[in-house]
């Protein structure tokens, strides 16, 4: 009995032992930064390595660059998820306080969320202040506050429009140039026999329609890094009313889709034919070639956004991104050194437009006679850089976020989907977002001023 | 207990006390390994949620919890929001759980009386959509359901009518029903056809020699004979339905408008914790609805005690 009981002892201790074992293999993940796995190899196993989160398309290739470059810093890069895949996995990591890496990339519009979460360094403490004139000064707009940086531009997203010429040539169509032309051109494409939609508003577009709006002088947030608790909403002026009205007008006479975006079904209408445009950023090129079932007799062409007044044309912005360093880097000197290294030589940049289809923010790659004059042979050799999107980068602003970005995306989508659905009118969808945004803010303790 | 019992019986020259304490002793060592797992994973977490969900901080008050008490809970029970929700879930439950139930028995049912392969065959087939993982299978429906790329225009062209949207606001409460009962009809259907093998075949040659028909047999013998395990799975399909959200918030993705981000309790939750960094809140509403299933079996449970044979 006694043996059979040391037995069992021993069994049970032996489970235990597995079990404990277990359990460490568990926790072994939430390591410090330092332990992390890279997917990248590391050239330099005795340089300091930082962390680094970023989902750009073949970004293997410009860490490369950067580790082969570098001697005394490495990169050790991770794909963490796209966009909002990310976001989770950094709220958490923040709730937490601990799990983020040195660098993330965040896109612009998301900076306010986290600069007031505390999450980010302030740059300028390492230098970057004075890299400001070798960015454009929208996209520093959008990383700064007063004297802080709280991040350091990569990529932008400058608006055009990309149109279907053959369908414009096959109906006898004029291509718009201003926003009532676009509505005529709409009418009498469907007039001429064109089945499809001149375009889509997708009711789930969020930054998309935000830049629609914002083309008509559109403010919806105040929002200043040194007061965090004051935060002023206008979502429902005047400007965005005239915007989603015209918008609203178009899918009532049934002219325009309302098909949410980045679904297949809407990839598979943008280059099948369904729609004559695709309004798009300047990153828009390289998402249409990457999609399948394309229309083979497409002839893809670029021109401006058309305007609404020709006389004072307002160029807008839809996307890109940053790479910030998170305050819980132990070695934010490193980490904003490699914020600011990755993508400032020609030889990144060459990848990254290559390989990833980026719109640089980095002037002198975006000023280059290379880039300048690239020639797009999706667009039949037109240079879409030049005659386009160069003129709306260059006269992009910047654009307040407020700190809740998600949630007043969510609140949008949700109102512009009910005024589609449920016919109801453009002020009404805009107030619905309005009064959610300033109950939200308030309950989050904000002082809201409207 | 039991060791110390069979100590006892075994007549062992030493005190019984000593040799029961030892011999329990080992058995917290034989407990231990899940006991760990169990208080790590579930316990903890479950206690640091509930501490979140009685202090809060603000997005604006960044970095300090504050207590409140009950505040959050107050304000998840009066959050239309979360009421919506649950109203939502309840609603799926009305629909949902009797149309699976009804489709598993009578599956169960035709399959019990039929003895040849094609029973064997049909048995597999319906079980296999179990076997899918629910993500995979929500994303296999997002595809059928899609207008463009899915087969119901195809359908519906042959006999000269247009398909309805199945992903429209009116349309999402039929098509997420539908993607569930084929998910889990099978799994039901697998336990109930257990049962019903395990009912001793004596009792229907006494039924038939009663002058019992086949219906007859099927409801007032087979169902009765097999009511715990009925219940069982309501108690699964209950819970399972009060938490709803791997299927919407998969199709979410081809469904913005229509699968808000709050359309379900637990979607509300994940949302205000990942999306919206309210951890606090987000704790709330994982416990209140948590509260809610709890209350929500223990009341069906309760009500259904003769059948599970529970009283």
């Amino acid at each position: 009995m006694r043996t059979s009981a040391r037995r069992r002892g021993v069994a049970a201790a032996a489970a235990m032992a597995v079990s404990a074992v277990g359990l460490a293999a568990c926790s072994g993940g939430s390591g410090g930064a330092a332990e992390a796995t890279c997917t990248n190899e590391i050239k330099q196993p005795d340089a300091t390595q930082v962390t680094v989160w970023a989902w750009y398309p073949s970004f293997e290739t410009v860490v490369d660059h950067f580790n082969e470059t570098h001697t005394d810093l490495q990169v050790c890069w991770t794909n963490a998820g796209q966009g909002a895949d990310e976001y989770n996995k950094f709220q958490t990591a923040i709730e937490a306080g601990t799990g983020a890496p040195d660098v993330i990339m965040l896109e612009a519009e998301v900076l306010p969320t986290f600069t007031i979460l505390e999450s980010l360094v302030d740059l300028s403490e390492y230098g970057a202040a004075e890299l400001e004139d070798d960015y454009t000064a929208g996209s520093w707009s959008d990383v700064s506050n007063g004297d802080a940086v709280y991040a350091i531009p990569v990529d932008g997203g400058p608006m055009g429009m990309l149109y279907r010429a053959d369908i414009f040539e096959e109906y006898d169509v004029e291509v718009p140039t201003t926003w009532d032309e676009f509505a005529k051109a709409a009418q009498d494409l469907r007039d001429a026999g064109f089945e499809g939609h001149i375009t889509d508003f997708p009711t789930n577009g969020a930054a998309f329609n935000y830049a629609l709006f914002a083309q008509n002088g559109w403010e919806p947030f105040q929002y200043d890094a040194e007061q965090p608790t004051e935060v002023g909403i206008n979502v429902d002026s005047p400007e965005a009313e005239e915007v989603l009205s015209y918008w609203k007008g178009l899918i009532d006479d049934d002219l325009v889709a309302t098909e949410d975006a980045f679904t297949t079904d809407y990839n598979a209408a943008l280059v099948d034919g369904t729609y004559a445009v695709y309004l798009a950023a300047a990153w828009g090129p390289g998402y249409l070639q990457g999609l399948s079932e394309a229309d083979a007799d497409a002839e893809w062409r670029a021109a401006p956004l058309p305007q609404w007044d020709p006389e004072n044309p307002v160029q807008v912005n839809w996307g890109g991104s940053t790479f910030a360093v998170t305050t819980q880097s132990e070695q934010p000197e490193a980490a904003a050194t490699v914020a600011k290294e990755l993508f400032n030589t020609d030889e990144a940049w060459k990848l990254g437009v290559e390989e990833a289809a980026l719109w640089p923010q980095w002037k002198p790659m975006l000023e280059s006679d290379w880039f300048t004059g690239l020639e797009a042979p999706f667009f039949g050799g037109q240079k879409i850089n030049e005659e386009v999107f160069l003129d709306a980068a260059n006269g992009y602003e910047g654009f307040s976020f407020s700190p809740f970005q998600v949630y007043a995306y969510d609140q949008q989508t949700q109102a512009l989907f009910d005024m589609v659905e449920n016919d109801t009118d453009a002020g009404t969808a805009l107030s619905t977002v309005q009064d959610g945004l300033v109950r939200y803010a308030t309950e989050q303790g904000f002082t809201v001023t409207e | 207990m039991s060791g110390s019992k069979s100590a006892v019986r075994a007549g062992t020259a030493q005190p019984t006390s000593k040799i029961a304490s030892r011999r329990q002793r080992w058995g917290y060592v034989y407990v231990a390994p899940f006991a760990v797992v169990f208080a790590v994973f579930l316990v903890l977490p479950l206690g640091y949620a509930l501490w979140m969900s009685l202090h809060n901080k603000g997005i604006a008050t960044a970095g300090r919890n504050v207590f409140v008490g009950a505040d959050n809970y107050v304000k998840a029970f009066t959050d239309p929001v979360f009421l919506e929700g649950l109203w939502r879930v309840v609603r799926f439950v009305l629909v949902m759980v009797p149309v699976q139930i009804v489709v598993a028995l009578v599956a169960a049912l035709l399959l019990d009386t039929l003895a040849t392969r094609l029973s064997r065959v049909s048995r597999l087939l319906i079980f296999v959509p179990y076997a899918i993982p629910a993500v995979i299978g929500a994303l296999m429906w997002g595809f059928l359901y899609s207008p463009r790329f899915g087969p119901a225009q195809d359908v519906f062209g042959l006999v000269g009518l247009t398909a309805p949207n199945f992903l429209s606001s009116a349309n999402i409460f039929g098509s997420l029903v539908n993607i569930v009962t084929w998910q889990w009809v099978g799994y039901y259907m697998i336990i109930i056809y257990a049962a019903l093998r395990s009912i001793d075949p004596s009792i229907y040659e006494a039924a038939v020699l009663d002058g019992a028909g086949r219906r007859q047999i099927a409801l007032r013998i087979k169902v009765p004979m097999i009511s715990s395990s009925m219940v069982m799975i309501v108690v699964f399909a209950l819970i399972g339905t009060l938490q709803f959200f791997t299927e919407p918030q998969v199709l979410r993705s081809s469904a913005q408008g229509a699968i808000p981000s709050d359309y379900t309790p637990n979607m509300y939750a994940f949302a205000t914790a990942f999306n919206y960094s309210q951890f606090n809140y987000a704790s709330t509403l994982a416990f209140a609805l948590g509260f809610l299933v709890f209350v929500g079996s223990y009341v069906f449970l309760f009500l259904t005690r003769k059948q599970s044979g529970l009283k």
